[in-house]
Formats: structure tokens, sequence, C-alpha cells
């Protein structure tokens, strides 16, 4: 019936009123973004200018303190005060946004390649490689992912890349299980046999028919890995694994401001509050992504 | 239960019924004025094709519309009580008491946690017809009713370890349970093979006449309408085509949708001679495919193996169609897997124009895949939704040549017009078509590799009749053209008396019955082909009286 419909009408409508129907299809579109999403979108894409072009939101140096402005609460000046050496604390958060975005674009990048590329591997090699490599994953799934991260910033050393190698390491497993999870899927349905039965190989049937269907909700959860891995580096950061300071990352400026909580609650509540909103704001988008694809 | 003489006041009145159902801003009406009405112990068929609002009108019946539709003028009387403006609480009342309903789908319509004795019951307690010790013997005994073996025992297993026969049964004696005064059967055979069919449907029948049960019968088979229904309602497009007694529909269809229904209907057809006299009186032999001595064994609980193809043999002519039947579970669809090389047989021999399949491995069996092809049954799971129509058919042809882009899409576009889809249809992904315009997209696809032999598994059964009417045409046609050999896979003996040459009847993996089709059809050697011939629908008492 539908597809009768659309058809028809199709064939119905002459070019012009197409693209004007198209147009307005865009329009009410927008209209109807749920509020929370639209929201979600705009706080990741604030903090995302923030970590291409700082110097557009603040004038003030982040890492160099003006005199005689120590612990200054937020005021119109500083928006969100001063740390005890008198650095601006809105300007710390601004340029902290490019260590803690690397951070989780690596970490998710690294967990998307490794962990998607084993998944694949193991869903569509013969049993005993998929065995092999899921055994793998499970031991990986075992360790407590805190603990996996730490001895890995140990054995690589401190610094913002090492901390988001590390947190990618950790993600690594569930991108797999999930991958190989749908590639299975993918694989028993009639379509792919059938591009196997018409002369594909397997290299040309798992790059054109099992990989674009399969890779979908992996999307989701590397979007839903983008918010957790914001807050394990801020957690390696606050445990002094991440990058040393001066270095305005997100989770060492909540470790510093710790010291004065009683005195200066701005220095641990802003960017705490910040790192809250970017991994709501993730989980939301994700979320959005999982809706559209089912 | 006494019959009333006399003044036969009808179970069921429906008047100028309208439904429709919306979908955020718009409401599109899905049934246009329907009334029909059902006697006391009547059998009336609801005929239709898919989206012809059959199941809307049998729903809406029942207060099971679904949440975005709605009853918009009309009344639905019972015993004369307009219902169709109940609540559901006041329809409680009603359902499974007075009206019942006996689903589609027996894999889906019983709950895999609970036992069939505990789901049985609840009826009973639902209704509180019965004290709650009276329960068990009640429905052991009307498990033993609807004809289950051992009803004790079946009272204590859960639905995964039944047959579909066996579930639907189930689902009948919950229907019947309280014994209503009219049961709506929605498809109730459609998911189930030819000869479970015709016991499901004798049993309502026989449950008819014993309580005086009325029955509506929803289904999209004219010759099941034709064998058990008193009446027939004849829908198309959520509108009333025509109604009447069935023999007077089915022998003078005042309805040009009728005439063209039973025209489709393939058990109705007479049988044709086929134009494929000629290979048979050459005595030439140029057999395309020879299966001999074709066992497949797979790994059963613990060290026993489970014989799935059991010493199959038989041979295709080149040029001809060769139709496997069985039901399911009887093997032909792993014989037709291990002769297009997806499974690699346990033992014997299969040959496909002189190429012997057990030697081929890697590149060898994918270049012999352009000898042989493949049609799905189910034109929805076999198209990827992610590519484009013109993607899906030039794709073999990138597999396999070097031809450019243009030329590849330009031979594709032929393909897909040659198999007749509309032009604009070629940029579109598989879901904005139809099941009939994606089957001929598989088929398309299938051809665009000039294969000597298309092997269709089931490929027209997921269809409505006139759209596999169609489809059978185009086959016939193409065959005729190209010089195609098919092997065609069914459990429809009617379609299969139609279109192929020879035949081989399977059951539990062994060869029953074999040979040219009107030998095999007007002289069945085995029990279970007469059985599987007697099955069809179509030619019943009430459709020959």
């Amino acid at each position: 019936m539908t597809t009768f419909d659309t058809l028809h009408d199709d064939i119905a409508a002459d070019a012009i009123r197409r693209t004007q129907g198209r147009r307005s299809r865009v329009a009410s579109t927008l209209r109807r973004v749920p509020p929370g999403l639209a929201l979600s979108w705009f706080i990741l894409a604030t903090v995302f200018l923030w970590a291409v072009a700082p110097s557009l939101f603040t004038g003030y140096n982040p890492l160099e303190g003006v005199g005689g402005a120590q612990l200054k609460r937020p005021s119109a000046e500083h928006l969100l005060g001063t740390d005890a050496l008198g650095r601006d604390l809105y300007a710390r958060i601004v340029h902290g946004a490019v260590h803690s975005l690397t951070g989780a674009f690596v970490a998710v990048g690294l967990g998307l390649i490794v962990g998607t590329g084993l998944g694949v591997v193991a869903g569509s090699v013969r049993r005993r490689f998929d065995d092999a490599i899921m055994r793998l994953v499970d031991v990986f799934l075992s360790i407590p992912p805190l603990l996996l991260s730490l001895s890995i910033i140990i054995l690589l050393g401190f610094g913002t890349v090492n901390a988001a190698i590390a947190v990618g390491v950790t993600s690594v497993a569930g991108f797999a299980r999930l991958a190989r999870a749908e590639v299975v899927r993918v694989r028993r349905s009639d379509y792919v046999e059938a591009a196997f039965g018409s002369g594909g190989t397997f290299a040309s049937v798992l790059w054109r028919h099992i990989l674009p269907n399969s890779l979908t909700s992996v999307l989701a959860f590397a979007s839903l890995q983008f918010g957790s891995a914001v807050l394990q580096i801020s957690t390696l950061g606050f445990l002094g694994y991440g990058a040393p300071p001066p270095t305005p990352e997100w989770g060492l400026l909540i470790a510093e401001g710790r010291n004065y909580i009683s005195t200066a609650w701005w220095l641990t509540t802003a960017p705490g509050v910040v790192v809250v909103l970017v991994v709501l704001a993730a989980n939301r988008v994700s979320q959005s992504f999982g809706k559209t694809a089912a | 239960m006494t019959v009333i003489p006399q003044q036969v006041s009808p179970v069921l009145e429906v008047e100028g019924l309208c439904i429709a159902y919306g979908d955020g801003t718009a409401e599109r009406r899905a049934v246009h004025d329907v009334s029909f009405s059902i006697n006391p112990g009547e059998v009336v068929a609801l005929v239709g094709e898919s989206g012809s609002g059959k199941t809307t009108t049998a729903q809406s019946i029942i207060g099971l519309l679904a949440a975005n539709g709605r009853v918009e003028r009309g009344s639905i009387k019972l015993n004369g009580t307009d219902i169709a403006r109940w609540t559901d609480r006041q329809l409680e009342t009603v359902r499974g008491a007075r009206i019942s309903l006996v689903p589609q789908d027996p894999g889906n319509s019983l709950n895999p946690v609970k036992t069939i004795g505990a789901q049985v019951g609840e009826i009973f307690r639902i209704h509180g017809a019965l004290r709650p010790d009276g329960i068990d013997d009640r429905v052991i005994s009307l498990l033993a009713r609807v004809g289950l073996s051992e009803p004790a025992l079946r009272a204590r297993q859960y639905p995964h370890e039944l047959s579909g026969g066996m579930r639907q049964r189930v689902l009948i004696a919950i229907a019947i349970a309280l014994k209503p005064q009219l049961i709506i059967a929605d498809e109730p055979t459609s998911a189930l093979d030819v000869t479970v069919q015709k016991r499901i449907l004798d049993l309502i029948d026989e449950l008819r006449a014993e309580y005086g049960t009325a029955v509506l019968l929803v289904t999209h088979d004219l010759s099941v309408a034709a064998d058990r229904a008193d009446r027939i309602v004849v829908l198309k497009d959520g509108r009333i085509q025509e109604q009447g007694a069935a023999s007077v529909v089915l022998a003078a269809p005042r309805s040009p949708y009728t005439r063209q229904l039973l025209a489709a209907a393939p058990s109705f057809a007479s049988a044709v001679s086929r134009p494929g006299a000629s290979w048979a009186a050459s005595g030439v032999h140029d057999d395309i495919v020879v299966v001999d001595g074709l066992v497949r064994e797979f790994a059963g609980e613990g060290k026993s193996r489970f014989r799935a193809v059991d010493d199959l043999s038989f041979r295709v002519r080149r040029g001809s169609t060769h139709a496997i039947v069985g039901e399911s579970g009887s093997g032909k669809t792993t014989t037709i897997r291990s002769i297009v090389g997806f499974d690699k047989p346990t033992a014997g021999r299969i040959e496909i124009d002189g190429t012997d399949l057990s030697r081929l491995v890697g590149e060898d069996l994918r270049q012999f895949r352009r000898k042989i092809q493949f049609v799905y049954q189910n034109p929805y799971g076999s198209l990827d939704p992610r590519q484009s129509i013109l993607q899906i058919v030039a794709e073999p042809l990138l597999n396999f040549s070097r031809l450019k882009r243009s030329d590849r899409e330009e031979k594709a576009r032929a393909i897909l017009s040659r198999v007749g889809l509309p032009e604009d249809a070629v940029a579109r992904r598989p879901h904005a078509l139809s099941g009939g315009q994606r089957q001929r997209v598989a088929i398309a696809r299938a051809l665009v590799l000039d294969p000597q032999v298309l092997v269709l598994d089931e490929a027209v059964s997921a269809l409505d009749v006139s759209v596999q009417a169609r489809i059978l045409a185009l086959l016939q046609e193409l065959q005729s053209d190209l010089g195609l050999t098919y092997l065609f896979v069914s459990h429809d003996l009617a379609v299969v008396r139609q279109i192929s040459d020879t035949v081989s009847v399977l059951r539990d993996g062994r060869l029953v019955d074999g040979g040219v089709v009107s030998d095999v059809f007007e002289h069945p050697s085995g029990d279970y082909t007469r059985e599987l011939i007697n099955a069809i629908p179509g030619q019943g008492p009430r459709a020959a009286a």
C-alpha cells in the first residue's frame, strides 16, 4: 500500500514540487528535534569550538596568573573566578577542552578501529580464530578498566596521549564484542549469502555488505564511549596520571581545586559541571543515533 | 446448545464499517464501508490480498486494532448489541467467551516461558469459568479434543517442544475453550505445510459442526475459502468487491477482481500442457543437472548423526523445469544448497553442466557460480537494504567482468526492464519496493550473469496470489526466451503442476516419487504423494458442489 502510494506520488509530482517538498521536509525535521537533543548538540559544538579556537572565547592566559588576583570569586571580570595562582578559571577550562577532547577522540578512535577490527575479523573467520580472539577479549573485559589504564600508563609514561591510549585500550573489548555480534547477525542474512552466490570474494562481500550493515550500532556505541572517555581521562588526570601541571586538563583542574574546596568551591565545581554536561550531551546524542538506526 | 430453528438472527452483523489509521498528522482510511453478517454455525471467508483490509476488519471485531487505528463509522453488532465503541474493559467480557481469535502465526502467539497447560488454563481463570481444581482436567480433555496425542504430557511441555501444527492446535483449543459463538481465524494455516493445513482446517470444520460455532475465516487463499466457506466476502483496498454464497461466487464471479483472483489461483487453473514436449520426444540425453546418491548428514545430539538428505538421485534436462516438492524438514532446502555449492554433501555426486561440484574449491567454485544462480524465498531478506536496486543488480557483473561502470549499469538496466521493473525504480532502495517488485529484482540479479540454471527456493510462496501469477508468467517467458533450466523448490503442488516438467517428491530426505509431472499427479505411486495431492485446497466438496 504505502509503497504503491510513494511510487505513485513520485510519478505524479513534477521536479519542482519534489524539491519544495524536500525543503519543507528538512524544515519540519528540524522543528521536530527534541529540545534536549538540540541542547546536547549545542554543548558539544561549543566545547569543540573551545578546543579549536580558544582565543575567541577568552582573552586571559590559562598558564600565567595575574598578581594580586588569587582565589577571586566569580565576577564580571573573572567569569568563573580565579585559582590559587591568580589564573582565570574560565580561560583554563576553555583551553583545557583541547586536551580532554583530543584525549577522548584518540581513545575512542583507538577503541573503534582496533576493537571493531578484531570484532569483524572474529565474526567472519573460522571458528578457531574466532574463539582465540574472543577469549582474549574476555580477558580484557575481566580486568577493571581503571586498573588496566593505570598499568598501561605506568608502562608507557605520563602524558595526555598516553592517557588517551590507556583509556582507548579499555574500550577495545566492548567494541570487539558489539562488532562481532553485529557481523554474526548480518552474516546470517540471505543477502550476504546471495552476494557470495553471485560470485563475491570474501573481501568484497565484507566491504560491500557486512561492514556497512553492521556499523550503525557500533557508531552509536562510539559516541556513547566518547562521553565515558572524557570521564575516564578526567579521572586519570585527577589521580595525577594524565597530563602534568600546569596543563589545564579538566581532571587536573578538579584535583587542584580540591585543596581549596572549603574556601573556593568554584574551583572544583565549574570543571566538574563541564565534564558532567559533556558526558550527558554525548550520551543523549548517541541515544538519538540508536533511535534513527532502529 | 440447541440450534434455534427458523428466525435465525445473525451472530455478527457488521454495517458500514470504516476504519482509519493515523500516522501523526494525516489519517488514511484502510476499510471503506464494509458490511456483512454471519449466521450461527456458518463459515464466512474474508478473502483479499495483503493490504486489502481483511485483517484490519477482523481485528476491529474483537477490539484489537493497532493503537493508531480507529473505527470512524459503522456498527459491529454481536447478537444485536453494538460493540464497535466498547472500551477494553467491556470487551474483556466478550473476548474469549463469545468471540475468540485463532491468530496467524503459531510460532509467536504462545508465551515461550509458560507451559501449554498453563496457557490453556488461563482462559478459564480469566473468565472464572471453572473452579481452580477442575481446570487441569478440563485442559487435558480440551487438548485431547483438538487431536493432540498424549494430552497430559503436552500440558506440561513448553511451546518450543511442539511442532507448528501442534501449536496451532493449542491455539484452537484456547479459542474453543469457552464454546464461543464466533471464532475469528486469521490466516490460521498459512504458516503450515499443506497436509497439516488440511488437518487443521478439518479440525475447525469438525468443531464448528459439533458446537454450532460460527467462523470468520480470514485468508488470502481463495482455494482455502472455496473448500471451507459457506459464504465468501472478497475485499480489495478496503472495499467489498463481491459477497455471496461460495458456490455462486466461484462459479459466476460478478466482480472483475474476483475473476482475476480466480484466474491467478494455481489450484483453479486447469493443468496446462507445457510446451516443453520437444525434448521429451527427441530422446537425446542432455542432462544439465545430475544428482547421484546425494547424502547430507548433520551432527545430532551426542554421537548420533541426523540424515537430512538420504541417497537422493535425479536428473534435469537442459531447458526444462524440475520441481522439488516436500514439506518442511523433508530436506529440499539442504538439497538445493548443495547443488548451488553453499553446502558440501557428506557423500554423493552433483554434476552441473559436466562439472563435478565436489572437487571445486576457492576460485574454481567462484567461477562455477556464473552457471547456476539462486533466488531466495524471502525477497525482504535477500536484498541488501543499503544498496540501490541498480547496485544490487550490477554487483554480480562487478565480481566477474572488467566491464566499465557505464557498461555494467547499462546491462543492469536492460535486465531490470526485461523483468518488468519500472524505469524509475532503479535508483530506489529495496524498502521502497513491493514484495513482487523485490522478487523481480532478485530474479534480475540472478539473470544478469547469463546463468544456465536458476534455482528458485519457494520463490513465489511469500507473494500474493495475483503477484505470484505474474512472477510465474515472467519465469515461463524468460525460460522460453533464454533457454534457462529451472530447479523449482516448492511446497505448493498446485504451482508445481502449473510450471514444471518433472518433479521429485521428498519425504524425510528420501525420494518417494519422481518423474514427469503429469504422471506423478495422475498416477501417484506412493501414499505420501497421494496424501499431498489430496491436501491441495480448492478441490474439496464445497468447491465441487
